[in-house]
């Protein structure tokens, strides 16, 4: 009956997935870079992020190609508005992995305590990121619902970052400008948390019509 | 915002052949009202019930009730031409009367008892002002109807209902024989004229009732299946038939 907008569906899938993967990719590697000082690493975001801005226009106008050609209506109309939406986030979360290695860069990575609690917050935030992609993929709203209650995990995490870093300050002034770069790192990746979550608000919009607080 | 028509429990039969089950509906006042569904599903004989032209069909059966402005139209009290005067209707494919165009227009109120030249003048005019035609046609008002082009032909026949002054005007697929150019002055004429009309369109195109209709109403094997806002039902439909229907899955 409507085979052909079927595959054009499905390819527009892949490639959310595809900048998807894109993404997380970005942040592990901007997470690794500051536990291992490869500043090889620091070059691939930046070059991961301009594959990302193109993915984004990619996808942008497949979008636009299936509104004008198919005049979608209810699902397919929330699917691809959605998908519209939401690679600005992941657009967004590309560009803030690479924020975070333009900071290590020009950094002077000290072993702390404060960089394993950031390690930790990474992993949590590109676990949100995977999941609100399969949840916007698979149509998943328990998932998302998971994703966008895991926010405040990454939330805390930035907080006790702060918390230390005031700390830092407070015990030798010379660490200021190192702690300043650790806050602003934490802050990325607390960014890249928020992200995650609008994309799971997205996939919840795909499913129900409904945005997450007029839910409520 | 008032009911203009009301449908409850109603059931329609073509012989042995049920083509309408238990509808039950509110036709909103002064606004449009589209009505979609596949081919055989029921919509066009509900149009056609409201202002009773399924009595020219020989073995219907009809239950249930049909009100109009609060009065039953199946009454015995009722004088058909009388409804058909409120309820005015417009087909599919342009049918002028094969003569002039102001002939056409002016038909509906000779036969209700209209003579009077200037009147019938002011008629005509307002009635093809309304139908966005009269600059078109006001030079050549004498000329057969049958010399216009398909989409004025049609803008014709909305005018010639109108000139009767009716309260509701239904439209079985009115575009479905034109080309896009007539179909989108069609379309920006039937908004125009919600003003003043309460309008029910049957229409098999989908875009053409997102981009009109206020209300739309999915009928499925005799069945009304959903009924609502256009925005929600073409947004996030609540029935899983209306979503495979309007998307494309069947029908």
């Amino acid at each position: 009956m409507r085979t052909r907008f079927d595959e054009q569906l499905f390819e527009l899938n892949r490639k959310i997935i595809e900048m998807g993967a894109m993404c997380e990719e970005a942040i592990a590697k901007s997470a690794k870079a500051l536990s291992t000082n490869d500043m090889r690493l620091a070059d691939e975001v930046k070059n991961n992020s301009t594959l990302i801005d193109q993915m984004e226009r990619d996808i942008e106008s497949h979008c636009m190609k299936l509104l004008l050609h198919q005049q979608p209506v209810a699902s397919d109309l929330r699917i691809i508005s959605a998908t519209l939406k939401m690679i600005t986030d992941l657009e967004r979360i590309g560009d803030q992995a690479e924020d975070i290695v333009e900071i290590i860069k020009y950094m002077d990575i000290k072993s702390t305590e404060e960089i394993t609690l950031i390690e930790d917050m990474a992993r949590e935030a590109i676990k949100m990121v995977t999941e609100s992609i399969d949840a916007f993929i698979k149509k998943d709203v328990v998932l998302a619902e998971k994703v966008i209650d895991q926010d405040d995990i990454v939330d805390d995490y930035f907080l006790k970052v702060k918390n230390n870093i005031v700390y830092l300050i407070t015990e030798n002034h010379d660490n200021g400008e190192f702690a300043l770069d650790l806050l602003m790192i934490s802050k990325y990746f607390e960014r890249i948390g928020d992200h995650a979550t609008n994309i799971a608000e997205w996939a919840i919009y795909v499913v129900t019509g409904l945005h997450q607080e007029e839910q409520k | 915002m008032s009911n203009i028509i009301t449908v409850k429990d109603m059931c329609l039969w073509y012989g042995d052949n049920q083509a309408l089950k238990n509808i039950n509906i509110e036709i909103p006042e002064k606004n449009i009202t589209a009505f979609i569904g596949p081919s055989g599903c029921g919509k066009s004989t509900l149009l056609k019930t409201f202002n009773r032209m399924n009595d020219l069909v020989p073995d219907v059966k009809i239950t249930g009730d049909i009100k109009y402005n609060e009065n039953d139209i199946f009454s015995k009290e009722v004088d058909v031409n009388s409804l058909r005067k409120e309820i005015g209707m417009v087909f599919q494919k342009p049918n002028p009367f094969p003569m002039s165009i102001y002939d056409n227009v002016a038909y509906g109120p000779r036969t209700h008892g209209i003579t009077n030249k200037v009147k019938l003048d002011e008629i005509v005019e307002q009635a093809l002002r309304d139908a966005a035609i009269w600059d078109e046609v006001k030079d050549r008002l004498k000329k057969s109807a049958l010399g216009m082009s398909g989409g004025q032909q049609q803008r014709l026949c909305i005018a010639r209902a109108l000139a009767v002054q009716p309260k509701v005007l239904l439209m079985d697929e009115p575009t479905s024989a034109l080309d896009p150019i007539s179909t989108s002055r069609i379309e920006e004429l039937v908004m125009e004229l919600k003003e003043k009309y309460t309008i029910v369109m049957v229409t098999h195109n989908m875009q053409q009732a997102v981009r009109v209709s206020n209300y739309t109403a999915f009928f499925l094997l005799g069945e009304l299946v959903e009924f609502g806002k256009t925005d929600d039902i073409f947004s996030h439909p609540k029935d899983k038939r209306t979503e495979d229907y309007i998307t494309g899955r069947f029908g």
